[in-house]
């Protein structure tokens, strides 16, 4: 399979920060109002996926354990033509996502896959 | 036009606090481990006040003071618990100005919008569900001659809410209402992006309820929320948010086995019929304005009309027409009366916004006006400004199907009524929709066949109290803003009675 989701050196460095706190880290990937269309990061298996979930991949970051990143297999259904990078921008808030404290949060950039 | 100043400087309604501390057991207390986060407006992007950064302790302690004012509270009559709720709302009413230029400050909104909606609505509300559990009533099932069921709706205890940060205070109303009215004592978590205008109005009423009944501890999602939603101590909790959060919050209450109340958002569909444009009269104009409700409070709103469907009859003018009218929306200070758009709640929210006219961009959709941040210059340029934008695009397109929650609305058009339907229904969510049409059996049948809790018929954006709010599919799980919110703060006690002397006959 393709690869489907990806980081930026920021966000690698981040969740290299994040996993020193929290230990192994996943992402779910949220649809909706508020803080939604955003990645979700919780400690590893806080968050419990399950059959309608899809994993679309493994996010290696040097130094830590790979962070599995998921999303709803209906919402995918949405997003599959598109290729998904994890960034990091200034700002507040995020739901229970784990980085909200440090002033930062998590953000989703795409390019089209067939591209 | 008129400015109000900024809270805080010479002739402003309302100032801030430097900073506010946890609302437990009836006074301000700091935060058990000390810690305070800044606090901004998003109007200059600017820390105006310093905020408790909330942890388990603190929930801890609040729910202590939940606990011990529980029961009391849960005993009152609901004519004393009518009466708190009606002077919660008159003191309010009364400092009205004060609490909607806080609000403003606070999440970037425009003042037009806190003074004449949020604000009064919030009033409104409260009166609504004072009227309404004075004239709930239980039960009587009469089983036989001698034997009756009788049904009692009694509080649940101490439940959470977590606030979302898009309508800081009239959500936390919608949610704080039904909850006293019933008879529960709660510990309520603020959104960290909009923590502090709830405690300008708390400190206006704190007086009214008694200690413990209201605790509200601020902090982070992970910090505070979670300590909270996961806490063995509620029996319900309520959140507005999105759908990851919402599912982890429905795990931690499956670990408890408590029930949730979860209001999600959407991807609301507009339908503009061909006949919308028979006449160009008053109608036809409401019509337009009915597009250009995608900006009302900047598009941060779970019910945005962020689809917009137009029949292939009128497509090219009626759309021609919408993008002048959403040109006409006027961007500004958001303390100015004249303003109808203002900032965007935070920098995260505005960055996720224009990585979405990236991804529309890039899929092939046409913008039609809009699609850039805005600089409104001087001290509005450290604000998050977003130019009211207009798509053209395909309903399979991601800028279709994700809420992005900011003023951006993605339109297409549609070929006939059934190809209506299918459009507006091919979304995961189904919160509201709006159909426009002069024909009373377009509007009926499209309105019942639309998968969507509120469809909006002739109108858009209107929330009385009185009118059930919730939403289909995955925009959540119950009904707001109507007196059914109270069976979901309630337990029912039934007392068997028998009447008869005489052996049931088993044993």
């Amino acid at each position: 399979m393709a690869e489907r989701v990806a980081l930026t050196p920021a966000a690698a460095e981040l969740l290299r920060k994040l996993t020193a706190v929290h230990g192994p880290l996943m992402f779910h990937q949220s649809g909706g109002c508020c803080d939604g269309s955003s990645p979700m990061c919780y400690p590893a298996g806080e968050f419990r996926t399950g059959d309608s979930d899809v994993h679309l991949g493994d996010l290696e970051v040097e130094g830590i354990d790979p962070v599995p990143f998921w999303m709803s297999a209906a919402q995918f259904e949405y997003w599959k033509h598109t290729h998904l990078t994890v960034d990091v921008v200034p700002g507040r808030g995020s739901g229970f996502s784990v980085e909200a404290p440090e002033g930062v949060r998590f953000l989703i950039r795409s390019r089209l896959l067939r591209n | 036009m008129a400015r109000y100043a900024a809270p805080g400087d010479a002739g402003s309604v309302v100032s801030f606090r430097s900073r506010y501390d946890h609302f437990i057991g009836g006074e301000y207390v700091a935060p058990k481990r000390g810690q305070y986060f800044e606090n901004s407006t998003p109007v200059t992007g600017q820390t105006f006040t310093e905020v408790a950064r909330g942890t388990a302790e603190d929930v801890e302690a609040a729910l202590d003071a939940a606990h011990a004012a529980a029961p009391d509270w849960g005993r009152t009559s609901a004519t004393e618990r009518a009466n708190i709720l009606n002077k919660m709302a008159d003191r309010i009413e009364a400092n009205l100005e004060k609490i909607a230029i806080a609000e403003s400050w606070e999440n970037g909104k425009a003042c037009r919008e806190t003074l004449a909606a949020d604000i009064p609505l919030a009033i409104d509300h409260l009166r609504y569900f004072a009227g309404a559990i004075r004239a709930q009533e239980g039960g009587i099932s009469q089983i036989d001659d001698n034997t009756v069921a009788y049904h009692f709706h009694e509080p649940l205890g101490v439940v959470g809410q977590i606030i979302p940060w898009n309508f800081p205070i009239l959500m936390a109303i919608w949610k704080l209402a039904p909850a006293l009215a019933a008879g529960n004592a709660i510990v309520l978590k603020p959104a960290e992006q909009t923590p502090a205008s709830i405690h300008v109005l708390l400190e206006l009423v704190a007086d009214l309820l008694p200690a413990g009944v209201l605790n509200v501890v601020n902090g982070f999602g992970v910090e505070a929320g979670k300590p909270l939603a996961q806490n063995k101590r509620i029996r319900k909790i309520a959140f507005t948010g999105e759908t990851t959060t919402g599912r982890l919050i429905m795990q931690y209450a499956s670990e408890n086995l408590i029930p949730v109340t979860l209001e999600l958002g959407g991807k609301s569909p507009n339908i503009f019929f061909d006949d919308v444009a028979a006449q160009q009269d008053a109608f036809y104009d409401k019509a337009l304005e009915g597009f250009a409700m995608f900006a009302l409070n900047q598009g941060e709103v779970c019910t945005c009309p962020s689809r917009a469907l137009i029949q292939g009859g009128i497509y090219d003018d009626f759309l021609a027409q919408a993008v002048k009218r959403t040109e006409q929306i006027k961007q500004g200070h958001p303390l100015d009366t004249e303003t109808m758009i203002g900032a965007q709640a935070s920098n995260d929210q505005l960055e996720k916004i224009l990585s979405y006219i990236d991804i529309g961009r890039q899929e092939g959709a046409r913008i039609l006006t809009g699609g850039e941040r805005a600089d409104l210059g001087g001290e509005l340029s450290g604000g998050y400004y977003m130019q009211p934008t207009v798509f053209e695009g395909d309903n399979s397109m991601r800028i279709f199907q994700e809420e992005i929650f900011g003023p951006v609305v993605s339109v297409t058009r549609f070929a006939d009524y059934d190809d209506a339907m299918k459009i507006a229904n091919d979304t995961l969510y189904g919160l509201a929709a709006a159909v426009w049409s002069r024909d009373g059996n377009i509007t009926y049948r499209a309105g019942r066949e639309i998968q969507a809790g509120r469809v909006f018929v002739n109108n858009y954006h209107t929330y009385p109290a009185h009118a059930a709010f919730g939403g289909y599919k995955q925009s959540g799980i119950g009904r707001e803003n109507h007196k059914m919110m109270l069976d979901h703060y309630q337990n029912t006690k039934n007392l068997m009675v028998s009447y008869s002397p005489d052996a049931q006959g088993f044993f």
